[in-house]
């Protein structure tokens, strides 16, 4: 208990990264995420790292792009739309091969939205961050220490697979406090003989690009890009289970969908309904393996989500539709409440999922 | 019980998160499940500002408070809008100096605690939210000036040593009033 303080989840991120190694934030403000740009803007200067409030959230992603080139841990953060206009600079960073960190804490869309919490930039982050054939990690936390824990994580795994990962919160996730450790093991980031750091006329040039003229030049990037992924795929999914094994009913949310979830399950329970949660930690990769082995016994799957049903795509896909999955959902900046869960759980438990 | 569900809800400016974040350690340090969830939307700037705190035994699921055992009310607006809410067998704390009506429910406990005008006088205009506070704890039965003094380190600088017992006195006065 004693290490323990109270944060807000955007100042977990914040202060996670400077653990991590950060030194280089470039960001554009927007809530609901502000307190990491603040946060930085506070800290930044007094450990001799740089907190630049850039001029557009195009020019942030493009300095994160330029710190990356050089080898050093660089991040930016943002908020729905504005992750929206970063876009072009995250298909640089994946064609360039680039490690970057980011963060979307999300708020209702589309358009400029509102500022309330959301969770319908899941296609977004994990289909279409971008131009062309491209994936980035997406990290989904579901507490303030999770908020810090994953940001440790996502730093290491931009690293080790030099690409972008992405930890998609919300807007409650963000403001909220609860306690968080911050002790960390730090592994130090591994070599990057691709920097370009210069030469001192010792070496050959390094070049940072993502323009390839020859289609069969790009073509092999393209494959050998996918074979990464490949891996990642089979070996970075992460999940929580919760009551799953008995469970006739399985619901699948992340992040704050998923702490109000937990007090359905619990109060279902209670009730004598058999019900379980699978919470997957990575989004994309997407964990699989949970939902193939629950579709062997659930008789019906529930996806709950801040949106009007992005996630209920990759559920299906994964439990290969051998159980109905049905949507429970609110949108537009509205959180579900645990009896709108409660309920749709005693619908699925009477036979109403179809 | 097991999990207690607070709602704050005032003016801007009145130390609603304040006394909800002195709450949330003082939950962390006796050990419980915490969290704290501001209001951060467009009704913030109309001039409100809320946040529930939730202590429990258990992992706390939903951060959100929407049915409150314990509201606090520092303004009439607040009061309007969340009494409702409050669970039967709730706790409702009305700072009485703002909020001239009465409480319209019979299934929940009342304190009208003339917090504002109790501050003034003392001397601690600011104050007027840990006066509450004070009347909460001793309601609660969770009164121990250890705790509270420990939870006051966390939340207030150690360069303002002196607000530390100006707070402290602020929670003596409300708890001392009947």
């Amino acid at each position: 208990m004693a290490d323990k303080v109270l944060m807000k989840g955007n100042e977990a991120i914040a202060e996670a990264a400077i653990l991590a190694g950060c030194r280089h934030y470039f960001g554009y403000p927007i809530t609901p995420q502000t307190e990491i740009a603040a946060y930085m803007a506070k800290k930044m200067p007094k450990i001799g790292g740089c907190f630049l409030q850039a001029e557009s959230e195009i020019a942030a992603i493009n300095m994160v792009y330029g710190v990356s080139s050089t080898g050093k841990r660089v991040m930016t953060s943002s908020s729905s739309p504005g992750i929206a206009l970063k876009s072009e600079g995250l298909s640089y960073l994946a064609g360039a091969d680039l490690p970057a960190f980011i963060v979307n804490v999300q708020r209702g869309g589309p358009g400029l939205g509102g500022i309330q919490p959301s969770q319908s930039d899941y296609f977004q982050a994990t289909r279409a961050g971008g131009h062309g054939d491209f994936r980035m990690i997406v990290l989904a936390p579901a507490s303030v220490q999770e908020m810090a824990d994953l940001t440790v994580k996502g730093f290491a795994l931009a690293d080790k697979y030099r690409m972008t990962a992405m930890v998609l919160a919300d807007g409650t996730m963000g403001q909220m406090m609860e306690p968080v450790s911050l002790d960390f093991d730090i592994e130090p980031a591994p070599e990057k003989p691709w920097a370009t750091t210069g030469t001192k006329l010792e070496r050959e040039h390094n070049i940072v690009n993502s323009l390839f003229l020859a289609p069969e030049e790009l073509e092999k990037f393209n494959f050998d890009r996918y074979e990464r992924y490949k891996y990642i795929e089979e070996n970075e999914a992460m999940y929580e289970e919760y009551l799953v094994d008995d469970a006739d009913i399985v619901i699948a949310a992340f992040g704050i969908a998923a702490r109000v979830s937990r007090s359905a399950v619990n109060e279902a329970r209670k009730q004598g309904i058999k019900v379980g949660m699978i919470r997957p930690i990575t989004l994309w990769p997407f964990p699989k393996a949970p939902f193939e082995k629950a579709a062997e016994h659930a008789k019906a799957f529930i996806s709950v989500e801040l949106s009007m049903g992005q996630m209920i795509e990759d559920v299906q896909l994964a439990t290969k539709c051998k159980a109905p999955v049905t949507l429970c959902n609110r949108a537009g900046g509205m959180i579900p409440s645990p009896e709108q869960v409660l309920e749709a759980i005693k619908n699925a438990a009477n036979g109403g999922a179809k | 019980m097991s999990t207690t569900q607070f709602l704050f809800s005032g003016f801007g400016g009145q130390g609603i998160l304040f006394a909800g974040k002195f709450l949330a350690y003082k939950g962390l340090m006796d050990d419980k499940q915490v969290s704290w969830l501001p209001s951060y939307g467009p009704e913030m700037r109309g001039g409100t500002a809320s946040c529930g705190i939730i202590l429990s035994d258990e992992p706390v699921g939903s951060p959100i408070v929407a049915n409150p055992d314990v509201l606090v009310a520092m303004n009439l607006p607040s009061l309007d809008k969340y009494e409702s809410a409050v669970v039967p067998g709730g706790m409702i704390f009305a700072d009485s100096t703002l909020i001239e009506r009465k409480v319209n429910r019979d299934d929940v406990t009342v304190y009208y605690v003339p917090a504002t005008r109790l501050a003034n006088e003392n001397g601690m205009p600011t104050l007027a939210n840990m006066i509450l506070m004070g009347k909460i704890l001793s309601a609660l039965g969770d009164f121990s000036e250890d705790s509270l003094r420990a939870a006051l380190g966390k939340v207030i600088s150690a360069k303002r040593a002196d607000m530390l017992e100006t707070n402290l006195k602020a929670m003596q006065i409300g708890a001392d009033f009947e």
